[in-house]
């Protein structure tokens, strides 16, 4: 059986993924099952991998924070044979961070742009002015985009922060939402439904058409979020309308 | 320049066409047609590409006028009561609108989606290559949203090309065929069992994004909450109250909930065809008939071009149609809205 392929790459073997089969065209390959920060580099690598050494019949690949769903056309390969060709890059994709970008996105907490700061000082015992701080000082990766176009959901939120997801979902939360939900935190490009505390808002748009790029993010790329106050948000937010990044790109 | 102007339409009836396939990594779903055959039979009827733009009409009559000069339309998918100013139409087949006349379109008969293709396509701006409608994601062209009344879909005028008609395959009244995984594993075997086992309905509040069933509650071995992973259309998710949801071509690209099942792409449209309230099942095949299945459905699909006919040759058909009258069919003959039923 395909899953009993092992490569080892220098010391140490890198633990096969698992195959999963997501209907007749796409494979889950599924590196854990709980939301690990080394199994997402795996994730990311594989990715990377499979980009540099194409496969016939890959369609798209969409990484998640902890497997890889590879879309494929059935008619030109099949389960079999795709999964052992994607077990044998998975087996040599070393997770790297070199090459990564860096960004800096302004928020602006509170008020009325981030309606439940207050209610999560309260919850975790302590002050809004505390919670931004905190959530200001952490150093973020996209784990992945999904849900709506630019959802971007990071990882590294520390674990103070961490807070279960409301039990009632809102209906409609603003574009541009930031948000702390369970153990992550995220950047929200369109106003939709959501379980997550609202911090504050960007005036940053990680998905806008007719700009170039569409997509602003990229999965693996790290964030540092940076406050400012309502009066520079909307300014900010009529300079992004126009098509103006307003994240700022740190590195490369 | 020729156009078709929408004068009435229901809700759920959008352009739809491929897709956007290629941005799922960015969170954005391809979209496109819930019933790829029916849009390409009727693409074909008119000499379109396969999967170029239509109109997706959903359960409900809609009516279109020709502007500017005359349009030619195919029609396929759900049948309905058709008629051009009074005069009527059979599904499965091309038809010509001169300036000035209507097209007018009753509910859904044996289905939910019905596909109205203009020859020489629908003139728009792609986005991603696509001009399907995915409302929340503001995409769509000439209207990134459903059509409404008054709405103009822009084309050039027909050609003088005889009418046609297609021949498809009958829909199976089958099971819906699906592959485990990728989350059977949250569900004990009895659970599975009862997936398979039970009849389902598909609920009114369905859309789109989703198809919810209504039949016995699935429950997870431990809790409905995963991490959330990627998703296909035709992923079949269980979230917390055990009732499934299919998800459909404009489904979010990520999920939480563990995925019991996943529809075959051979039998999506189909699935995707039933309508709401009607029982229907399940049916588990293994990975390389699935596989198998999609090979012969994608043939399926390039033979649509070789399925076409042209309408002189009613007339037998009229006669096959009098045999199966003869053999018991409630068929009338001579009503061009039923002829097509018993017609292989």
């Amino acid at each position: 059986m395909a899953t009993e392929v092992r490569l080892i790459q220098m010391a140490e073997p890198l633990s096969p993924p698992r195959l999963l089969p997501s209907g007749d065209a796409a494979i889950t390959v599924e590196f854990s099952r709980t939301i690990d920060d080394a199994a997402n580099r795996r994730v990311l690598a594989l990715d990377r991998l499979i980009a540099a050494e194409p496969i016939a019949g890959i369609t798209e690949t969409v990484p998640t924070y902890r497997s890889l769903l590879v879309h494929y056309d059935p008619v030109q390969i099949n389960f079999d044979a795709l999964g052992e060709q994607i077990l044998a890059r998975a087996a040599k994709a070393l997770p790297s961070e070199t090459g990564t970008r860096r960004w800096r996105i302004p928020v602006t907490y509170g008020g009325e742009h981030g309606i439940d700061l207050e209610d999560v000082a309260k919850t975790l015992n302590t002050t809004p002015d505390e919670i931004v701080a905190r959530h200001v000082a952490g150093d973020y990766r996209v784990a992945m985009i999904g849900f709506t176009p630019g959802w971007s959901y990071l990882s590294g939120l520390q674990t103070f922060l961490h807070m279960p997801r409301r039990k009632d979902p809102r209906l409609l939360t603003p574009a541009g939402t930031i948000s702390i939900g369970g153990i992550q935190t995220g950047v929200q490009c369109l106003a939709g439904p959501s379980g997550w505390h609202l911090l504050g808002r960007t005036p940053v748009r990680t998905y806008q058409l007719h700009r170039d790029p569409t997509f602003l993010l990229e999965p693996g790329d790290a964030i540092t979020f940076t406050a400012i106050d309502a009066k520079t948000f909307a300014e900010q937010d009529r300079a992004a309308e126009a098509g103006a990044f307003v994240a700022e790109l740190v590195t490369p | 320049m020729s156009k078709l102007v929408v004068t009435s339409i229901g809700p759920a009836s959008s352009v739809q066409d491929g897709g956007r396939p290629g941005s799922q990594r960015y969170g954005l779903v391809p979209s496109g047609a819930m019933d790829r055959l029916s849009l390409a039979a009727a693409n074909t009827l008119v000499g379109n590409d396969l999967f170029a733009a239509a109109v997706e009409i959903g359960p409900f009559g809609a009516s279109f006028t020709a502007r500017g000069g005359a349009v030619r339309v195919g029609l396929a998918g759900a049948s309905r009561n058709a008629d051009i100013g009074g005069r009527p139409i059979a599904f499965d087949s091309s038809a010509t609108l001169v300036e000035g006349e209507t097209l007018n379109l009753g509910f859904a008969r044996d289905g939910s989606f019905s596909y109205l293709a203009i020859e020489h396509g629908i003139e728009g701006e792609p986005m991603f290559g696509s001009l399907a409608v995915n409302a929340r994601a503001g995409l769509g062209s000439p209207y990134p949203r459903p059509l409404q009344s008054g709405d103009e879909l822009k084309t050039q005028a027909a050609s003088s090309a005889a009418e046609r008609r297609i021949e498809l395959p009958v829909p199976a009244d089958a099971p819906i065929r699906i592959v485990f995984g990728p989350q059977d594993d949250e569900f004990a075997e009895d659970n599975k069992k009862l997936f398979i086992d039970s009849e389902w309905k598909i609920s009114a509040t369905s859309d789109r994004m989703g198809y919810r069933l209504e039949g016995p509650v699935i429950r997870h071995l431990d809790g409905h909450n995963i991490v959330s992973d990627g998703t296909v259309t035709g992923s079949i998710q269980v979230p917390g109250n055990g009732q499934p949801i299919v998800l459909m071509p404009d489904r979010g690209t990520s999920g939480g909930y563990p995925k019991i099942a996943t529809v075959i792409t051979a039998d999506f449209g189909r699935f995707a065809q039933i309508s709401a309230g009607r029982p229907f099942r399940f049916k588990a095949v293994t990975m390389a008939e699935a596989q198998a299945e999609a090979i012969k459905f994608h043939a399926l699909l390039h033979s649509l071009p070789d399925r076409l006919r042209g309408i002189e040759d009613l007339g037998l058909n009229i006669e096959a149609l009098r045999d199966a009258n003869v053999a018991g069919q409630a068929v009338s003959a001579v009503d061009v809205t039923t002829w097509q039923v018993a017609v292989p």
